[in-house]
């Protein structure tokens, strides 16, 4: 195995950063008279808030501690081998910080080739092996598992996934090729393919048992000794392990379709990684392992190279750590406390929030509308949505009891909000509406109080203006649905003070949304650059393109949808009226098209039918469509819109609307469910040489969501 | 309302392996309410015909109710084990007597009615909570002369039981001793002992402790088959000059964790529990402090009397060996040899271990599977010697007894 040490040590030293794994080999006796057994320890000497990953050196220690079990096992020294993990972890994959870190395809087939080299050598031992899932397992900590000969998963095990299509990976290290040849190739599609695309949704240890991935289930206070137990009878013959027949017929291929249709449906053939990963699994047929790890290796090469991944590591570090530490924001210790939240209008956006405000702060909650039968209706809204809650078992009725006595609904403001430390409004988009709003709030609320807004294009600093104490003004924009998306723009005004703005940032943090710091600029973030997208696709319609075809030019992007199905989603009337307030603010890109405003006059929801399942272009609107002659290729359209959009994350960094490149694209991915694999969207706008011909530089420095130089 | 006193059984008890404590020990790693935990678990997998609902109490001591000790462990380690919500629990404080007394106290409340089947048993996890940790002597004990100094001092109270009797040598004791570990080593060779074991999962960070990672303990730390009298006539005697107690004849400090299960004998026929040892009698009694090892006499005196029973009539005895001399007073008091073979047939505390408070009903457990192999007993009993002055003794009787074949013992 010198072969796999000298590889181990060359990637190590492009590594220098790694934390260690350590693979520790302890010596026991089995009960029931089994034998002598050895257990590895996966461990990184930190507590389970800091996960045991695999890097080249943890790789290396773990081979080293395969030799010395090795040796055991041919001398007969010992009856069998186990692996598993620290308390609450068991391993959670390839440390992704090492990846990275790599520069050319040979040292990436270098990490796929060291992780299979070593993981590999546990299935052809002289003994069986046994891998115990203790707790979190997640890419390479899954597949280390599934070399071995048994495993037990404990119930108590919170999070088991391969997720490494969700990253822009293919499970590399014996995932795909031993995954089907474990529990069939419909149920391995499920958890390499479907959870991963799925917001990389987890197992728990129940279910790792029942998809078959582990042989037995045993409950948390005493997993370890039940799964030794239990070892101690599979060795003794006491135990038989049974697993079905996999499926190797057309039950394989459907699979492999399914997981097509799957991918599909996310990134619209977009993405590379879940590609890969099925084209494996449908080799994975004939049973060859190697083969399988050989294409593995290959696949992990290819990705770890492409744009895809690093980008996909970008948005992922995005998510995991910027969101956490919004950047601006002023120090947590100025935030004042909120015990009470105020809420001005009961329409359906003021009874959300008033339900996520309740929900997650758990504090009196007051909504005021214009009458009462308003208020009621948005009371209403709130207790049936508890009710809901309480239905799906997720709160039980002390918990609902508690809510809905916290919501009330009253008329007089002075009554709602004398004692209120936060109140947002989501009254009419309308400056003179929300300035009067706000004046007649500040009257009654005590002068600490916070008055947020959740206008989502009108100025904050105009809406503070007329207010004696402006500086406590902020805007809280939440993105609809609500309950799902998880940005929240939070909108400094001119005149906002650090308390005010340090108390906003604590109660997103409460209600778990994922806050980003925007200056008070038309249409703020998503919906300016979103606005301009569409925009530009408007124009080459209105131009001449056909609608199908402006369609059909921005599909290699993956977006979540296409751009006239978003636009049905927020409203054709609301896209419209954003795209008059920017055009008033930068009329020289921003136009208002003829077009959507004769759709939206003709009282259409949206520009399809969906008569015969799929999207087609309604007739009534195409009536309505009045078309230059001009018609642009795909590629053509393409660069249209992505020059537009480039040009503006230009304009709007030179402006200083957020901090950094890596605003713009959290807030893409947290707040419009742009796609990992675009990094948001300006990685993507650099690896495809967008942002130079527009800005003439790059967004990112090489290497924050690209190869390193 | 009328009341019928009702028989209370002994229906299992498991125990964790003990350990040494200190550092290099096996559990230095390991929580003390894990133990207990497990230890529940075990007595709950092994039967599986008592629905975990019905158990209505759990009684678990521990003598420093400090940290994993504290916060009301049988409550909290009836929740740890996965006992229902409605199972309630608490703990219990009799020093090295503390499961014994978790076993009384219960088991008086199953025959006063008010429960039907119960958890007792004890943890102590002497690595984590030395003895005396976070004490607070009054000083009246010392400025009024209550206690002798020497009182708190459980090996020099040892001493000053070798004072009271000068008969009792350093070399009977240690010849006491070499017995205890061979006969635990033979009743470790018959597999007498690991049948009541729950192998327990040990985590291990200090290279200097052994094998570092996870590891599984089914087998006593402490216990040192082959000791010789010549290998324990050179130990240090480390509570007095040229004295007579040493780490050889006497338990060590240890960690470990006991449970047993107990029911009101018409409830454990009908649940089709085992019936172990039926219990006969109890009691409990004060001695002088700075000679606690006495007390196991008067508290046996206590329970024969109460059961209308004479020494004569025991048949097998399970003594706690906190020290040699101490098993030699309560022998030589009743006149019973230092070998005799109704005493302590698998061994003791010196070769087993004596983590404080988990102690009873290991004896508990021994003599129940002595009670199984030995129909021809009718009577045995369960004592020891607890800190500050007292005894416990418990009197059972075998449910196996057997008239045909043997006589009235």
């Amino acid at each position: 195995m010198s072969s796999t040490t000298e590889l181990l040590k060359g990637a190590a030293e492009l590594f220098p950063g790694e934390v260690v794994t350590q693979a520790h080999v302890r010596h026991l006796d089995l009960p029931a008279g089994a034998g002598r057994f050895a257990l590895i320890t996966l461990d990184n000497g930190l507590d389970h808030t800091k996960p045991t990953t695999f890097g080249p050196q943890s790789l290396a220690n773990l081979n080293a501690a395969v030799d010395q079990v090795e040796k055991e096992a041919a001398e007969g020294a010992i009856t069998g081998i186990g692996i598993t993990g620290k308390p609450f972890i068991f391993a959670v994959g390839a440390d992704l910080k090492g990846v990275e870190l790599l520069k050319n395809h040979d040292d990436a087939l270098a990490i796929g080739k060291g992780g299979h080299d070593v993981f590999r050598r546990l299935s052809g031992l002289a003994v069986p092996t046994f891998a115990y899932y203790n707790g979190a397992a997640m890419g390479g900590g899954v597949e280390v598992g599934l070399h071995c000969s048994y495993r037990t998963v404990s119930k108590a095990l919170p999070a088991f996934s391969l997720p490494e299509v969700f990253l822009g990976l293919v499970p590399g290290w014996g995932g795909c090729a031993l995954l089907p040849n474990l529990i069939g190739a419909d149920r391995a599609v499920s958890v390499i393919i479907e959870n991963s695309l799925n917001q990389n949704r987890q197992l728990k240890g129940k279910q790792v048992f029942e998809l078959g991935i582990a042989d037995a289930l045993f409950e948390g206070a005493d997993f370890l000794e039940q799964s030794l137990i239990w070892t101690a009878n599979v060795l003794n013959g006491t135990v038989t392990v049974e697993r079905p027949e996999v499926d190797r017929g057309d039950a394989w291929d459907q699979a492999v379709a399914r997981g097509k249709a799957i991918a599909d449906s996310k990134v619209h053939g977009a993405a590379p990684a879940a590609y890969r990963a099925l084209d494996i699994i449908a080799a994975a047929k004939d049973g060859d392992l190697g083969a399988g790890f050989d294409a593995e290796d290959r696949a992990l090469a290819d990705l770890i190279m492409g744009g895809e991944l690093r980008s996909g590591i970008y948005s992922f570090n995005l998510v995991q750590k910027r969101a956490k530490r919004p950047a601006g924001a002023p120090d947590k210790a100025l935030a004042r406390p909120v015990t009470k939240v105020g809420v001005v209008g009961a329409g359906l956006m003021a009874s959300q929030l008033a339900l996520l405000f309740l929900r997650r702060l758990e504090v009196p909650v007051v909504l005021t509308d214009i009458d009462q039968e308003r208020v009621d209706k948005g009371v209403g809204y709130v207790h049936a949505e508890i009710e809901k809650l309480l239905g799906k078992g997720r709160i039980n009725q002390d918990k609902a009891n508690r809510l809905k006595a916290l919501v009330t609904g009253v008329l007089d403001k002075a009554e709602g909000f004398s004692d209120a430390d936060f109140i947002i409004e989501a009254v009419f988009e309308e400056i003179g509406v929300k300035q009067q709003v706000f004046a007649e709030v500040e009257a009654v609320a005590p002068a600490h109080a916070i008055l947020a807004t959740n206008t989502s294009s009108l100025s904050v600093t105009e809406m503070a203006s007329k207010l004696k104490h402006p500086e406590r003004v902020v805007g809280f924009h939440f993105f609809n649905p609500v309950a799902i998306l998880p940005l929240l723009e939070i909108v400094r005004g001119e005149q906002t003070d650090d308390a005010s703005l340090a108390t906003a940032f604590g109660v997103a943090r409460k209600l778990k949304k994922t806050a980003v710091l925007v200056k008070d600029a038309p249409a703020f973030v998503v919906n300016r650059i979103l606005t301009r997208f569409m925009g530009e696709i408007q124009n080459v319609i209105d131009e001449g393109t056909p609608v199908e075809a402006a369609e059909k030019a921005i599909e290699p992007l993956g977006l979540p949808m296409s751009p006239l199905v978003l636009l049905e989603l927020v409203g054709p009337a609301i896209g419209l009226h954003v795209s008059e307030t920017l055009n008033r603010a930068f009329p020289d890109r921003f136009t208002v098209s003829e077009n959507l405003a004769a759709v939206v006059k003709a009282g259409k929801r949206g520009f399809y039918v969906y008569d015969s399942g799929k999207p087609e272009l309604d007739p009534e609107v195409a009536a309505l469509l009045k078309q230059g002659d001009v018609v642009l290729s795909e590629e053509q359209v393409r660069d249209r819109v992505l020059d537009a959009v480039a040009q503006e994350i230009g304009l709007m960094l030179d402006e200083g609307v957020v901090a950094e490149a890596q605003d713009i694209d959290l807030c893409l991915i947290t707040g419009a469910g742009w796609p990992f694999h675009l990094g948001g969207i300006t990685p993507y706008l650099d690896r495809e040489g967008v942002s130079e011909r527009v800005n003439g530089k790059k967004f990112l420095a090489q290497g924050v969501a690209s190869v390193p130089a | 309302m009328p009341r019928t006193i009702r028989d209370v059984v002994f229906v299992d008890g498991v125990r964790t392996p003990f350990g040494k404590a200190g550092p290099k020990g096996i559990y230095h790693e390991t929580r003390a309410d894990d133990l207990v935990v497990k230890a529940i678990r075990e007595l709950l997998r092994r039967n599986p015909a008592l629905d975990p609902a019905k158990i209505d109490e759990v009684a678990i001591a521990a003598t420093t109710q400090i940290g994993d000790q504290g916060l009301t462990l049988g409550r909290t380690a009836g929740i740890l084990a996965g006992l229902p919500q409605s199972v309630p629990g608490y703990s219990i404080d009799r020093m090295c007597a503390g499961a014994l007394t978790a076993v009384t106290s219960t088991a008086g409340s199953i025959a006063f009615g008010a429960y039907d089947v119960v958890v007792a048993g004890g943890v102590e996890h002497m690595g984590r909570h030395p003895m005396g940790e976070g004490v607070d002597p009054n000083p009246r004990f010392v400025s009024e002369k209550l206690v002798d100094e020497s009182a708190l001092f459980m090996g020099m109270t040892a001493e000053n039981l070798h004072d009271r009797y000068p008969q009792i040598t350093k070399l009977r004791a240690d010849e006491y001793a070499v017995r205890s570990q061979e006969k635990a080593a033979k009743a470790y060779a018959n597999g007498k002992i690991q049948q009541d074991l729950v192998p327990i999962s040990v985590r291990r960070t200090n290279a200097e402790a052994g094998e570092t990672g996870w590891g599984l303990v089914t087998a006593d730390e402490p216990m040192r088959p082959g000791t010789t009298l010549e290998s324990l006539a050179g130990l240090k005697t480390p509570f007095r000059a040229h004295g007579r107690v040493t780490a050889g004849n006497a338990a060590g400090l240890n960690d470990g964790a006991t449970a047993s299960l107990l029911a009101a004998e018409d409830v454990a026929r009908e649940l089709g529990l085992p019936v172990k040892m039926r219990l006969v009698s109890y009691a409990f009694a004060g001695v002088e402090p700075e000679v606690m090892g006495y007390g196991p006499i008067p508290s046996t005196e206590k329970a024969l009397a109460k059961a209308g029973l004479s020494i004569g009539d025991i048949g097998l005895f399970e003594i706690n060996e906190a020290f040699a001399v101490q098993v030699l007073a309560f022998l030589d008091h009743y006149g019973i040899a230092d070998d005799d073979a109704r005493v302590n047939q698998y061994g003791g505390a010196i070769a087993y271990g004596h983590p404080l408070a988990s102690s009873g009903v290991r004896l508990m457990t021994q003599l129940a599977r002595q009670f199984e192999e030995q129909p021809e007993v009718r009577y045995g009993l369960t004592t020891m010697c607890v800190g500050f002055g007292m005894g416990a003794t418990v009197i059972w009787e075998n449910p196996h007894f057997d008239k045909a074949d043997g006589g009235n013992k």
